[in-house]
C-alpha cells in the first residue's frame, strides 16, 4: 500500500517534503482501511441479509448508545491526529530559517521573473543553491497567480499589491519544474518555469556570470536566445502560426493596423515600444494582455531581439 | 380503527383507513390540460417536473461541455480547440452543473414533488411563490445563456477577481443571471421552511419527520442564509466591472482576498445546499429497502443540521494558500474536521440499518450503496485536503478535482438518481426496465471510477486543474480519465432511453411498489392533484416497518377533515372513559 501511495507523489526534493508525505501516506492508509471495512460491511449486508420472502419481518433497532459514541469518538481522534500533524507541518511550511537567501519573484500574464541580489532577473528559471533554505519573495503585476514546484511540496499565491512568500531548501543538485497553479487566463498553463538546483560554488558561478554570459555572442544568437528565455515564444511564434500575440514572421518593416485604425510601421522603435510599453498601441484583433519588460531587459539585449527578428523573414 | 386519546384536552380525531387508489384514472398529470395549464399551474407536482426537465436540459448541455474537454485532453497540446475556447468551456462546464444541476436538483426537482406528499399536505405554503421561483430560475439561466451566446465567459466558475473584473467576454450577464438564479433558490428555501413548520398532518410531529424532511430543512436553512451573500458578492462584482469601484481589484484600491472571502462564505455552504438533500433521499431509499426502522433517527436528522450550520465556518479552507493568516488558516482547517464527523456518523447509521434487513437490491437501493462507496472516498479525500501542510502540495491541482467530484456526482448525483428511481413510478404511474437500469448503474459505476480515480494519482504529481496544455507525463491518466467520461456518456444515454421508454410504454405502476411506509407511498400514483383525498393522519414514525401496513394509511373519518373545532366530535368514547 505504501508503495501505491509513493506511486502518488512526486519525487521529494525538499527538507519538507517527507514530513508532508509522510502525513500523505498516513490519511490514505487509514482511509483504504476504513473504505475497505465499509465495502466489505456494505456487500456483506446486502447478500447476508437479502430479502427472502416478502414477509420478511426485521428488527427494531433503532440506536445503540455504545456503538454511537464508538463510531463518533474515534474518527474524531483521527481527525484531531491529522489536523494536529498538518498543522506543525504547516507551521514549518511558513517558518523560513533566518539565514534564508532570498530571491524576488515577480509573476506576469504568463511569466515568472526571478530577480537576484546581484539585480540580475532571469525569466522562467530559478535558479538555486543546493542544502541552503531560500525565500522566494512574490508578487503578481496583473491578476492573481500561484507559484508551485510539487517536488518540494511547496504553494502559495502571487497576488498584486501584497507580498506572499514561501521558503524551501533544495536537497539534490537537479531540475524541477514550476507551475502555475491560479488560473490566469489564456496561456495559464504555459506559464511554467524550471527550478536549476546548484551546488554552492556553482550557484555563485552562475550569479556572477549570469550577466555577462551574453557578452561574446552574436546579437542574432542572442536575441533568439533571449526570445525564448523571457518566454515572448509563449505568446509570439517564429514560424507564422498564431498565438496570444502577433507572430514574429514577416514582422519586420511590415505595415500593422492597430485596434484604433492607426498604420504603423515595425521598425526599431515600434519594436522597442512594444516591448517596453506592450499596451501603448494594440494590434487589430489581439487582446491587450502583454506584460512589460521595462526593468528586466536592457538596451544591449532590446537590440539583439531586434536584429533576431529581422532575421524572420 | 385507531383513536388518539390520552388527555382530555387534547383534540380528537376520528380515524379510518383509506386504501390507496390503484392506477387512478384521473391524477395530478391529466387534471388540468394543455400547455397553458403546465405554464400557470401551481402545483407542486408539476412545477418540481418542470424543474426536472429543466436541469435534464442543462445537465446534459453540462455534460457534452465536459466531453469535449476530457476530449481535448487526450492530448498534452492543442486537440481541436484553442486555448480560449477551452478556458471558456470548462468555465461554463463548472458554472452550469452547479449553478443550474447541482443546487435545484435537491431542493427544487426531488424536494418540491416529494416535500408536501410526505407531511401529508395539499401543497407547499406558498404555492404561487413556488412558481415564480421556477421563473425566476428560468430567467436566470436565459441570462447566462445570453451571456454565452454573447462573447462567452472564460473566468472559471468562481469569477476570481482580478481576472473577472480585467478579462474580455460578457461576465456581467453572467454574474446577473446567477444573481437571479439566487432569488429562486432562496425563496424555494423559505417556502419548504413554513410548509415544514405550518402544513404537517395531524400526527406528523418533529420526531416523525421523515429524514428527507430534516434534510430538505437543514438544507432550506443554508438557502435562505447563504445566498443572499452570493448575491451581495456578484452585486459588489458588477459594480466594480461596470462603474469602476474599487473593491476587489487591486488596481482601484480593491482587495482580491476579500472577494474569495466572499465568494466562498456562499459557496462552501452551497456545497452542502447540493449534498444535505442527498442524505435525505439515502435515508429514504436505504430504509425502504432494508425494509427495516431506521437505525440513528436523531443522530442522522442532527447531523444533517449540525453540517448546515459547521459548513458555515469553514469557507476558508478554499483559501489555505491564498494568502490569509496562519491562525484563519489553523481555524478554518480545524472546523473543518468537524464537519467531517457528522457525515462520518451518517455513513455509519445507515451501514446499521442495513444490518439485520431484509435488503431488495432494487436499483435505488444499489444507487443507494454506490452513493456510500463513491461519497466515503470524497470524504476521505476531503480529510486529505483539509489537512493543511497537505493541502499545500494538493490546492488547485486535479486531487481537487477528483475529490469535488467524488463529493457531488459519486455523491449527490447518485443520491439524485437513488431518489429519482425510487419516486420515479409515484411521479408517472410507471415502472422503469430493472435491467437496463442496472446496465446503466454498472457502466456509470466503472465509467465514474475510471474518470476520476487517475485525477487522483495525477494531481497528487502534480497536475495542476485548468490546465489546456499538459506535461507529458500526465498523458496516459488523462487519457484513461477520457475513456472513463465517454463511458459514463454511454451510461446517460441509456438512462435517457429506458426512462423515455418507461413514460412512452412503461408498465404500469402501484400505488407502493416497494412496500414503503413512508407517507407519499400511501396515495395514488400517480397521485391526485391534490395529493391525497383525505387529510391523512400519522400515529407511527416513517420508518416503522414492524408496525403493519395499515396502521400507515389513516385519514380523518369525518367530512369535514377535523375543522369546525366547535362541533361535536363524532368519536365513540373508549371503554375506559365509558368505565
Amino acid at each position: 500500500m505504501n508503495r501505491l501511495s509513493e506511486f502518488m507523489l512526486p519525487p521529494a526534493k525538499s527538507t519538507t517534503a517527507e514530513a508532508t508525505d509522510a502525513l500523505f501516506h498516513f490519511i490514505n492508509v487509514t482511509s483504504v482501511i476504513l473504505l475497505v471495512g465499509i465495502t466489505i460491511a456494505i456487500l456483506y449486508f446486502s447478500w447476508k441479509y437479502r430479502r427472502r420472502s416478502d414477509d420478511d419481518v426485521t428488527p427494531v433497532i433503532a440506536h445503540n448508545s455504545k456503538l454511537e459514541i464508538t463510531w463518533s469518538v474515534i474518527p474524531l481522534i483521527l481527525v484531531l491526529i491529522v489536523f494536529g500533524w498538518g498543522f506543525s507541518g504547516y507551521l514549518n511550511l511558513i517558518t523560513p530559517p533566518d539565514d534564508a537567501y532570498e530571491i524576488r519573484v515577480v509573476g506576469k500574464s504568463w511569466l515568472w521573473e526571478f530577480h537576484y541580489e546581484t539585480g540580475h532577473v532571469s525569466v522562467n528559471e530559478l535558479h538555486v543553491p543546493v542544502n541552503r533554505p531560500v525565500k522566494l519573495i512574490m508578487s503578481s503585476d496583473d491578476v492573481l497567480h500561484s507559484l508551485y514546484i510539487p517536488d518540494y511540496r511547496v504553494k502559495m499565491d502571487v497576488l498584486p499589491n501584497r507580498y506572499t512568500s514561501l521558503w524551501f531548501e533544495a536537497t539534490e543538485i537537479g531540475e524541477s519544474i514550476i507551475f502555475c497553479t491560479e488560473y490566469c487566463g489564456t496561456a495559464h498553463s504555459n506559464m511554467l518555469a524550471t527550478a536549476y538546483v546548484h551546488s554552492a560554488e556553482d550557484f555563485e558561478t552562475w550569479l556572477e556570470t549570469a550577466g555577462s554570459a551574453d557578452d561574446d555572442m552574436d546579437p542574432v544568437e542572442l536575441g533568439e536566445r533571449l526570445v525564448t528565455r523571457n518566454a515572448c515564444n509563449t505568446c509570439h511564434s517564429a514560424d507564422g502560426s498564431r498565438l496570444t500575440g502577433p507572430t514574429f514572421q514577416g514582422l519586420w518593416m511590415s505595415e500593422r493596423t492597430m485596434e484604433d485604425g492607426e498604420v504603423v510601421t515595425a521598425d526599431e522603435n515600434y519594436i522597442r515600444e512594444s516591448i517596453l510599453e506592450p499596451n501603448a498601441r494594440i494590434n487589430q484583433g489581439y487582446d491587450p494582455v502583454m506584460p512589460s519588460y521595462a526593468g528586466s531587459l536592457n538596451d544591449r539585449q532590446i537590440d539583439a531581439i531586434i536584429e533576431y527578428i529581422k532575421t524572420l523573414q | 380503527m385507531a383513536t388518539n386519546d390520552s388527555t382530555t384536552n387534547v383534540k380528537r380525531l376520528q380515524v379510518r383507513r383509506y386504501k390507496p387508489e390503484e392506477n387512478p384514472e384521473t391524477h395530478y398529470l391529466n387534471q388540468e390540460k394543455g400547455l397553458w395549464a403546465w405554464l400557470t399551474t401551481v402545483d407542486h407536482k408539476k412545477i418540481g417536473l418542470m424543474y426536472l426537465g429543466s436541469i435534464a436540459f442543462f445537465f446534459f448541455i453540462g455534460g457534452v461541455l465536459a466531453l469535449l474537454l476530457r476530449t481535448e485532453l487526450l492530448t498534452p497540446a492543442r486537440s481541436f480547440m484553442d486555448a480560449d475556447v477551452y478556458n471558456q468551456v470548462f468555465t461554463l462546464h463548472g458554472a452550469i452543473m452547479i449553478f443550474f444541476f447541482l443546487i435545484p436538483a435537491g431542493p427544487a426537482v426531488l424536494g418540491n414533488f416529494i416535500l408536501p406528499l410526505q407531511l401529508g399536505a395539499k401543497d407547499v405554503a406558498f404555492p404561487r411563490l413556488n412558481l415564480a421561483s421556477f421563473y425566476i430560475y428560468v430567467i436566470g439561466a436565459l441570462f447566462t445563456l445570453f451571456a454565452i451566446v454573447t462573447g462567452g465567459v472564460d473566468t472559471g466558475w468562481t469569477f476570481y477577481t482580478p481576472y473577472s473584473a480585467t478579462t474580455g467576454g460578457n461576465v456581467m450577464a453572467m454574474t446577473l443571471g446567477i444573481f437571479i438564479l439566487g432569488f429562486s433558490s432562496i425563496l424555494t428555501g423559505l417556502n419548504f421552511i413554513v410548509t415544514i413548520h405550518k402544513m404537517r398532518a395531524p400526527g406528523i410531529t418533529w420526531n416523525k419527520l421523515p429524514l428527507n424532511m430534516w434534510g430538505l430543512y437543514a438544507t432550506s436553512i443554508i438557502q435562505i442564509l447563504a445566498t443572499p451573500v452570493l448575491a451581495i458578492t456578484l452585486l459588489l462584482l458588477t459594480m466594480e466591472r461596470a462603474l469602476g469601484i474599487g473593491i476587489f481589484d487591486p488596481a482601484l484600491g480593491g482587495d482580491p482576498v476579500l472577494y474569495q472571502h466572499f465568494f466562498w462564505f456562499y459557496s462552501h455552504p452551497a456545497v452542502y445546499i447540493m449534498i444535505v438533500p442527498g442524505f435525505g433521499i439515502i435515508s429514504e431509499v436505504i430504509s425502504t429497502f432494508s425494509r427495516k426502522i431506521i437505525f440513528g433517527y436523531w443522530a442522522i436528522a442532527l447531523s444533517s443540521l449540525a453540517i448546515a450550520f459547521i459548513g458555515f465556518l469553514v469557507w476558508g479552507h478554499h483559501m489555505f494558500t491564498a494568502g490569509q493568516s496562519s491562525l484563519a488558516n489553523m481555524v478554518f482547517s480545524f472546523l473543518t474536521f468537524l464537519v467531517g464527523i457528522p457525515t462520518g456518523i451518517k455513513i455509519f447509521n445507515w451501514l446499521a440499518t442495513m444490518y439485520r434487513g431484509s435488503i431488495d437490491m432494487k436499483t435505488p437501493m444499489v444507487y443507494a450503496m454506490v452513493f456510500l462507496f463513491l461519497f466515503t472516498i470524497g470524504g476521505f479525500t476531503g480529510i486529505m485536503l483539509g489537512a493543511l501542510s497537505v493541502d499545500i502540495h494538493l490546492h488547485d491541482t486535479y486531487y481537487v478535482v477528483a475529490h469535488f467530484h467524488y463529493v457531488m456526482m459519486g455523491g449527490m448525483v447518485m443520491a439524485f438518481l437513488a431518489g429519482l428511481h425510487y419516486w420515479w413510478p409515484k411521479m408517472f404511474g410507471k415502472m422503469y426496465s430493472e435491467f437496463w437500469a442496472k446496465v446503466s448503474l454498472a457502466l456509470l459505476f466503472v465509467g465514474f471510477n475510471m474518470t476520476f480515480l487517475p485525477q487522483f494519482v495525477m494531481g497528487s504529481q502534480g497536475m495542476p486543474r485548468r490546465y489546456f496544455n499538459y506535461i507529458d507525463q500526465f498523458q496516459s491518466f488523462h487519457q484513461f480519465s477520457t475513456i472513463g467520461a465517454y463511458i459514463m456518456g454511454v451510461a446517460f444515454l441509456l438512462m435517457a432511453g429506458y426512462m423515455l421508454h418507461s413514460l412512452l410504454r412503461g408498465k404500469p405502476a402501484s400505488s407502493n411498489p416497494w412496500g414503503s411506509r413512508a407517507l407519499e407511498w400511501q396515495t395514488a400514483s400517480p397521485p391526485d392533484l391534490h395529493n391525497f383525498h383525505h387529510t391523512p393522519v400519522v400515529i407511527n414514525g416513517p420508518y416503522d416497518y414492524h408496525k403493519p401496513m395499515s396502521e400507515f394509511q389513516l385519514g380523518i373519518a369525518t367530512s369535514h377533515n377535523g375543522h369546525h373545532a366547535g362541533e361535536a366530535v363524532d368519536v365513540s368514547k373508549t371503554e375506559k372513559e365509558q368505565a
